[in-house]
């Protein structure tokens, strides 16, 4: 057993389940995916996992790796490894189907809960719609419209597991750039949308999102914005129309 | 055998997450506090004597530490209540990691000169 | 919907009375520092609060800004950490009226000295 292994304990199981330690052998550059896909490949082939492009653009890699959610592909090893120790869990706040591999249906479906997705009245007969760049609107949502669905700002907030029905980070800022989408014609039920004690007024500004987000978005900003423009549509009445 | 792991202290272990908690704890003990304060203030109904009187009961120390304690919650819940109202009605320029530092200060800075005034 | 206004409203009201009681609470720290010094009788705060209406007005304001801004937060940290509990409404609600009815009476009595 040569000293340059990394003792790796991972998650084994569903809801119910235990952590099974694996001895990895260390290796300069190594990131915490290498880690995983050895296991799998060379030590236990029933480890179930998820990973797609393993370079840092699709977030499927997305586990708890010592208490914090990030990217798999995008962490080495040498940066987080606590003496020669890792612990490498599926992430929090959603269902596990196996092992490390979680059940994404409630997030994507609470995206489409806050009104998440598209709607024009334009049709490809009609000329382009004509959006200006360097507008206020356009640029807050440019602020926030990399968000690949990857669910480490969900795995990683509080509000989002002390409240089953609150819609999280990731929906209420997908939501607020499409408030700012001129084009897009349910405003309104958008607003309604992300109102309610399971919306934007449950986010208690704890920053993890924010902190934890691999692309540098700051949905806490998103959900602020969301909260203004709800209160005001609750209050006085929205461009759209009153709550 | 056992439960999945949930969010535990190093998922929260970081400045705006400390931030909140000392907002929501100094909140809470605030307003398990208020209520005795105003029934302690209540008593001038007595008159000048019997309020004295009354006052005369915070003399043991663990009131007058209660009191420091008091203004240090109310320091600290003032200034990250500020920066809570910057971040969601002022323009977007991050969590405020300035507000914290403020805050900080601030309370500090009551706790010593409640020491200064009080002595 | 109506949860939706509602929940708006209260984070609204809960934000307004904020604004207020930082003020409030300002002022009142430095009162506080300036009237500590040497020790505070009741003699002492009497002598100040009594028949002085800038006084009863100041601390009636902030006494409401409190019974608003109080029981909606504690509302929402019992909502949180006891999700299928009923008692979050119920019991910030006896908060607000501890604070309505004790401050009140607090300014009441400071303004008066008890020689009603």
């Amino acid at each position: 057993m040569s000293n340059t292994d990394l003792k790796v304990k991972v998650w084994r199981g569903s809801e119910q389940g235990e952590f099974v330690e694996y001895l990895v052998p260390r290796n300069p550059n190594q990131t915490v995916l290498d880690v995983v896909t050895y296991i799998q490949r060379k030590l236990d082939p029933t480890l179930s996992y998820r990973f797609a492009c393993r370079v840092g653009m699709c977030g499927s890699c997305a586990m708890t790796v010592n208490g914090v959610a990030r990217w798999t592909c995008r962490t080495h090893v040498s940066k987080i490894v606590e003496g020669d120790s890792l612990e490498i869990a599926p992430l929090n706040n959603l269902p596990v189907i196996k092992d490390l591999a979680t059940d994404m249906r409630e997030f994507f479906n609470k995206w489409k809960g806050a009104v998440g997705f598209f709607k024009g009245s334009q049709s490809r007969h009609d000329d382009f719609a004509k959006v200006e760049p360097q507008s206020e609107e356009r640029q807050l949502a440019n602020a926030g419209i990399e968000c690949i669905g990857c669910g480490v700002c969900y795995a990683s907030c509080e509000v989002v597991e002390a409240r089953p029905n609150y819609l999280g980070p990731a929906a209420l800022n997908r939501a607020w750039t499409l408030t700012n989408d001129v084009r897009d014609v349910q405003q309104l039920d958008r607003i309604r949308a992300v109102a309610g004690d399971a919306g934007c007024h449950a986010c208690h500004t704890q920053g993890s999102c924010t902190e934890r987000c691999p692309k540098g978005i700051e949905p806490t900003a998103s959900i602020a914005g969301l909260k203004r423009l709800v209160a005001k549509a609750a209050i006085r009445g929205s461009k759209w129309g009153k709550l | 055998m056992r439960s999945r792991p949930t969010l535990d202290l190093r998922a929260k272990s970081h400045l705006y997450y400390l931030a909140f908690a000392c907002h929501r704890i100094s909140g809470l003990l605030l307003a398990c506090f208020i209520p005795l304060h105003f029934l302690m203030l209540s008593q001038s109904l007595r008159g000048a004597t019997g309020f004295e009187r009354s006052l005369g009961l915070t003399d043991f120390w663990v009131f007058k530490f209660g009191e420091w304690a008091l203004v240090v919650l109310l320091a600290i819940h003032l200034g990250g209540g500020i920066r809570i109202l910057i971040i969601e009605f002022g323009s977007w320029r991050g969590l405020r990691k300035g507000w914290i530092e403020i805050s900080i200060l601030f309370a500090i800075l009551c706790g010593i000169l409640f020491l200064y005034f009080a002595n | 919907m109506n949860s939706a206004i509602l929940q708006a409203k209260l984070w609204y009201a809960q934000r307004i009375s904020a604004m207020i009681l930082g003020i409030c609470v300002a002022v009142h720290l430095i009162i506080i520092f300036y009237a500590i010094r040497g020790g505070l009788t009741a003699q002492e705060i009497l002598g100040r609060t009594q028949g002085s209406l800038t006084f009863a007005l100041f601390y009636e304001i902030f006494v409401l800004a409190c019974f608003v801004h109080a029981p909606i937060g504690i509302a929402n940290i019992l909502q949180e950490t006891f999700p299928k509990g009923r008692l979050a409404v119920p019991l910030s609600l006896v908060l607000a009226i501890l604070i309505l009815l004790l401050g009140s009476t607090a300014v009441f009595g400071l303004f008066t000295g008890g020689a009603i």
